[in-house]
């Protein structure tokens, strides 16, 4: 978990709309889910919004949680629990999000962060002196195979070195952000392989045939380990030894165990308060 | 090794046509009416037949997971989900289907939703794959103004997909978590029971699958569940979208066959490990919750559900972390830690408060600032997180940490060791105690 708040009192705007094209995108948005369900909407009506002003403003998740008809404390919830909201103004010509989980950090996410915080910040989250450039480290953003990368508002720029990172900061610095080079910025094409595809490249294109089954086993004859248990590494830890008993493999002797024979304040010696023989003096407890 | 004519992802890299036109040109859509009529039955025997196990993770059987619909709708209207909040490290499949095959998701969305009652169908996309979006919403029009989907469309099935999106919160690739999000709340998992084949989005029934299981069931069904079920071992069948990335020569994703070895996926697809073989580490082979394996185990390991299990790992998304011998092997794992401490929900406190501690522990331990017997501490901290919270996250954060102490615990004694050397040589003073 991460503590995320709303931006300083100072930099709210005061009222938030969306502009006439998003107000219907939104009214399309809001129908795609059925009547009385409009909440579901929350997360794009909010993302929409990030896009319009930059950064999701308090005024801006109020509208939206009126347009929806929630209570504003679950619009608040949403916008700190999902963490790409920015909750403060960003860069405005590129806020540069590098990837630092490992896939990344392996192939020299630090390097980039390193750029980042030379060319822009020593800080993530802080805009430069200009206010158009600012970053983060964000968490995998889902193009490992083309490590390391950075987003920048809706574009990945993949397979960087800090030099080229260096030129793409450049052209957003001047306004060229549009002109960049989007995707691997190395000779790949997406997720192929460098040098070019290994499969799907006709290499081996024969005559299409129906193939033939190789063998005809059913699925079942190997399964020795029921599906619900697949993706769990075996263990060796005493406590998941079968032989344990547990309430949910005896429950006969669980069920005995919770029996109790009348009161059991009475058998272990204890007074009610009302007990006569009880030592005088102190106050009926309440 | 697979032929190309076996691949069920024909466009994976966009090299080809991806409008709808080229799809259908590339064999999809076709005879999609002529499966359907079959019924429903007929289709979740088929899945089941194919033997083709869940996609995202879990590998639980898919056919197994249609049939848990209930037959008959009670009032409430069906429901299908598909789990594209891509998000575990590693992983980046579900990616290339959407940009570049969608019409593969597309017709699975219908037969699936057909099997399962359905008329309406979420594709949950996560909020950074925003281009990934675009492309599947332009798919996803083409086929209603193709009259593919919408009303009374060509198929006699009113069907309706609707995308919808997160926005960055690793948690929502758990079914109910994503359940959540998508009603618009906080994405925190649901205690199961009910599990969502009863009472799912909005209260109704609903079976949630990931992309790549959902994107391959019309091939199958077009082709046969005895051709699905002849590639790859028993019970581990099929093609599988792998990833390779980390310190290999040229990371990809690429589709194989399942059961294929380490070393040949890796030498065929990816160019060889960055500095030869005798320069590897250790593997993480699933995806970042998935415990590592050291080198010598994963070489000829085939790679799915069985082989990875035997060597106490996990087949996970087949999104093989790949780290050679320069890899700082704490550090990496530590980040990972790093990854799931900010992730949790912080809907309970094994997983809220231990996937923290954890990551403290292990960003000591990187620099080798701890006591030997902090190691089985943090094991016995990872143990207590285990299976003590609603959702798999916690399992998902300690299994990483485990791995790490199984099968690198010299490594880390060795750091710590340096770390109290250099210490001496900088003029601490031992004293010998009273």
């Amino acid at each position: 978990m991460s503590v995320r708040r709303l931006a300083d009192e100072a930099v709210q705007p005061a009222s938030f709309a969306f502009s006439p094209e998003n107000a219907a995108w939104a009214e399309a948005t809001i129908n795609k889910y059925p009547k009385g369900r409009e909440q579901s909407a929350v997360i794009p009506l909010l993302m929409r919004a990030q896009e319009q002003d930059g950064w999701v403003t308090k005024a801006a998740i109020e509208a939206i949680a009126d347009m929806l008809g929630m209570a504003y404390i679950r619009a608040l919830e949403v916008a700190t629990f999902y963490t790409q909201f920015q909750l403060k103004p960003v860069g405005t010509r590129a806020h540069v999000q590098v990837c630092g989980t490992t896939p990344c950090m392996l192939r020299g996410a630090e390097e980039l962060m390193d750029v980042c915080k030379r060319r822009i910040h020593a800080e993530p989250l802080q805009t430069n002196e200009d206010g158009t450039l600012s970053w983060e480290e964000v968490e995998c953003q889902g193009a490992c195979v083309n490590a390391p990368m950075v987003m920048i508002f809706k574009d990945a720029y993949e397979d960087l070195t800090p030099a080229r990172l260096e030129e793409i900061i450049d052209q957003f610095q001047a306004g060229r952000g549009a002109k960049v080079k989007r995707g691997p910025q190395i000779d790949r094409i997406l997720s192929a392989p460098e040098g070019g595809p290994t499969t799907l490249n006709g290499a081996d294109a024969e005559p299409a045939k129906p193939s033939a089954p190789r063998s005809k086993k059913t699925p079942d004859e190997a399964a020795s380990i029921p599906p619900s248990k697949a993706a769990r590494a075996k263990t060796a830890a005493a406590e998941t030894d079968p032989s344990l008993k547990t309430p949910a493999t005896a429950k006969a002797e669980a069920a005995a165990n919770t029996k109790v024979k009348g009161n059991a304040r009475d058998e272990a010696g204890a007074k009610s308060p009302d007990d006569k023989s009880r030592p005088t003096g102190g106050k009926k407890p309440r | 090794m697979l032929k190309d004519q076996d691949r069920i992802f024909t466009n994976l890299y966009g090299l080809k046509d991806k409008s709808l036109k080229g799809a259908m040109a590339r064999g999809h859509w076709d005879g999609t009416k002529q499966i359907l009529e079959k019924g429903r039955d007929w289709i979740i025997n088929e899945m089941k037949a194919s033997g083709l196990r869940g996609r995202g993770g879990a590998g639980f059987p898919t056919g197994l997971k249609w049939s848990f619909m209930p037959k008959e709708s009670d009032g409430r209207p069906h429901y299908l989900v598909v789990n594209a909040d891509e998000s575990e490290p590693g992983t980046c499949k579900d990616r290339d289907i959407m940009r570049n095959d969608p019409h593969t998701l597309i017709e699975g969305c219908v037969i699936a939703s057909f099997a399962m009652g359905a008329h309406t169908a979420y594709i949950y996309i996560r909020g950074e794959y925003m281009r990934e979006r675009e492309a599947l919403q332009a798919a996803i029009d083409e086929c209603y103004d193709a009259g593919l989907l919408g009303k009374n469309n060509k198929h006699g099935w009113d069907m309706d997909i609707y995308v919808h999106h997160g926005a960055g919160a690793y948690i929502c690739g758990e079914e109910t978590a994503l359940l959540e999000s998508l009603e618009g709340k906080k994405g925190q998992p649901r205690l199961k029971p009910p599990f969502p084949a009863n009472m799912g989005l909005y209260g109704c029934p609903t079976t949630v699958n990931n992309v790549e299981s959902i994107a391959v069931a019309p091939t199958i069904l077009r082709r046969g569940a005895s051709w699905f079920s002849s590639i790859g071992r028993p019970n581990n069948v099929g093609t599988k979208l792998f990833m390779l990335s980390g310190h290999v020569n040229r990371p990809c994703t690429v589709e194989e066959a399942m059961g294929i070895t380490f070393r040949e996926l890796v030498d065929k697809h990816a160019g060889g490990i960055r500095g030869g073989w005798d320069n590897l580490l250790a593997v993480i082979p699933g995806g970042a919750s998935c415990p590592v394996v050291k080198a010598e185990d994963i070489i000829d390991c085939p790679m799915d559900f069985d082989g990875l299990r035997e060597v106490k790992s996990s087949f996970g998304t087949a999104a093989a972390i790949v780290m050679d011998k320069s890899t700082d092997i704490i550090k990496a794992i530590a980040r990972i830690s790093a990854f799931f401490k900010h992730e949790s929900c912080g809907q309970c406190t094994p997983c809220r408060e231990g996937t923290g501690w954890m990551w403290r522990v292990l960003e000591r331990m990187a620099k080798g600032h701890a006591q030997k017997r902090e190691i089985d501490m943090l094991f016995d901290v990872s143990k207590q997180i285990e299976g003590h919270t609603i959702c798999a996250l916690g399992d998902a954060a300690a299994w990483p940490v485990q791995g790490l102490i199984r099968n690198f615990r010299p490594e880390i004694e060795k750091r710590i060791d340096q770390y109290t050397h250099r210490a001496m040589a900088h003029g601490a003073v031992l004293e010998a105690a009273e």
